[in-house]
């Protein structure tokens, strides 16, 4: 059995003087999909955030490819190969479309090429000259996520991709990350919506308070139905 | 004699020259203060005193080195920029998680500091630099003489000012700028040096004060006092141009030279305070300058 490409154990955090995570495991395999749901203040931005070194207070080990991520500075996270999509999008105002496109540095071989982000996206090419914030929330957040791809990244973290989209936009983002899947991309994703997350998710985690209560495959979400009620609200 | 509004046109144009040459350091030095102030957030009052350390490193490479001007124009913004990445990565760098009013505080006390020194050792009065011989004389323009080197100073800026310009908007490592000021730790997480970029970005600061130095060197003499007689009307300019504001800088220096400039021929008495008065006004019509982000 190989290793995962991404894991951490008794993962903790702390923003200033609050403790936000107690304690999270997880692994992801090289080429899954996961998603970790549950509802909001529970940790999940935060996990996202420390494992990609953003949140520098924290303990416990994060390793990605076989290598120790703790002590790793943040813009060498990159270069390991992660890639972080916030959930507010975090698009330059100062910049074009193109030009956000353009920023991240390639980090390895393999990245998407500009041609083939245009073709996923064509919204992107019509509006490449636009200044980034122009972009419709929809657009926004293709554009964020394009902006890795390109770097060749091979792990995506993605901070809720969904949040305050239309449902139009909410499918095509599922059709992106289904053709990513197929593109062999491991993601982690965060999301509310477990019903989306579900159309494209291989593995679920529940998280509460600052770790992981539950993990389970796709495959035994009707079996989960009942705690993903309770424990998210839905 | 031709006449325009009363007043001799070779007065006028005299005057005209006086506020471009003027306005040309404001550009620079401004140029640098946005800068600064744009990605690290830094309003760096050592500003005047590394525009005065680049006017001194010339001198002392020319007195003790035989370096003439022009090698002194590239290695004294080089030798004054690497004094500033040491400042920025050694010091500077501990306040930015601070209050903004401690980098203020801590680049003051730096310009003191580096001012008494320079004022320990050369006394307060000026020393001269001699213009090189290519660029002395002056040229009959039918209407005034217009001497070689202040005509060299405009083009000199101009031709940096537009260089930084394009660097920041045009370029690849200009993008990384322009992104960092909106947020830098994503720009970090992407898998750029931020850090480096604030000391680069302080280096190229302070050594496009030091050019603006060796470039005012042979126009108004070399005295530890020369940045700071200049730095408050320097200020006054960002303030108008718009904090951070790279082409805003630039206009506006290059424009209040020109607009105090005519103010000493048309009203020689508040030619001291018409910049400041223009700063006012804008303070309260545009808060954010003419160029900044809210204009």
């Amino acid at each position: 059995m190989t290793a995962p490409l991404l894991e951490t154990a008794g993962l903790q955090a702390w923003y200033g003087e609050s403790h936000v995570l107690h304690g999270v495991d997880l692994h992801v395999n090289e080429g899954e999909m996961i998603c970790i749901l549950g509802r909001n203040g529970m940790g999940k931005t935060t996990t996202l955030r420390a494992i990609m070194g953003i949140l520098r207070k924290r303990t416990g080990r994060i390793s990605f490819a076989g290598q120790d991520m703790m002590n790793v500075p943040l813009h060498k996270t990159a270069r390991a190969g992660l890639g972080f999509v916030p959930e507010e999008r975090g698009i330059f105002a100062t910049l074009s479309v193109e030009e956000n496109l353009m920023l991240p540095p390639k980090v390895a071989d393999g990245g998407m090429s500009v041609a083939e982000i245009y073709a996923l996206f064509p919204n992107l090419l019509e509006r490449r000259n636009s200044p980034g914030t122009k972009l419709s929330g929809g657009e926004q957040q293709m554009l964020a996520m394009a902006r890795i791809l390109r770097t060749g990244a091979r792990c995506l973290l993605l901070d809720e991709p969904t949040e305050g989209l239309a449902p139009v936009i909410i499918n095509a983002i599922g059709d992106v990350l289904r053709q990513l899947k197929q593109r062999g991309m491991t993601v982690v994703l965060v999301e509310q919506n477990f019903r989306f997350a579900a159309t494209v998710a291989n593995r679920f985690y529940l998280m509460d308070h600052g770790t992981m209560t539950a993990e389970f495959p796709v495959s035994d979400l009707p079996n989960r139905m009942d705690l993903l009620h309770r424990e998210l609200g839905v | 004699m031709t006449m325009i509004f009363g007043i001799p046109v070779q007065a006028l144009m005299g005057q005209l020259l006086v506020g471009l040459i003027n306005g040309s350091f404001y550009a620079l030095l401004s140029l640098g203060l946005a800068v600064i102030f744009g990605l690290l957030r830094v309003i760096n009052f050592a500003h005047g005193a590394q525009y005065m350390l680049g006017a001194f490193t010339a001198l002392l490479l020319l007195t003790v080195g035989g370096v003439n001007y022009w090698l002194a124009l590239v290695l004294a913004p080089l030798i004054v920029g690497l004094f500033g990445a040491v400042i920025e990565r050694t010091m500077l760098s501990r306040l930015y998680k601070l209050d903004p009013l401690y980098g203020l505080l801590f680049t003051f006390g730096l310009a003191l500091a580096i001012e008494g020194t320079f004022r320990y050792f050369y006394g307060a009065s000026g020393m001269p630099y001699a213009a090189p011989g290519a660029l002395t004389g002056a040229v009959n323009l039918g209407f005034m003489f217009l001497p070689v080197y202040r005509g060299w100073v405009v083009v000199a800026s101009l031709v940096v000012c537009l260089g930084v310009w394009f660097l920041i908007e045009k370029t690849k490592l200009g993008a990384y700028l322009r992104a960092a000021t909106e947020n830098p730790v994503l720009v970090q997480s992407f898998g750029v040096n931020v850090p480096l970029l604030l000391t680069l970005t302080y280096a190229l600061g302070a050594g496009l004060a030091a050019f603006a130095g060796v470039l005012a060197a042979p126009v108004y003499q070399v005295s530890p006092l020369m940045g700071s007689n200049l730095i408050i009307i320097v200020f006054a300019v960002v303030v108008v141009g718009g904090m951070g504001s790279i082409l805003g800088a630039i206009v506006t220096g290059y424009l209040l030279g020109v607009v105090e400039g005519l103010t000493k021929v048309f009203y020689p008495e508040a030619s001291n305070i018409v910049i400041f008065v223009i700063m006012a006004i804008v303070l309260i019509l545009r808060p954010a300058g003419l160029f900044g982000k809210d204009a």
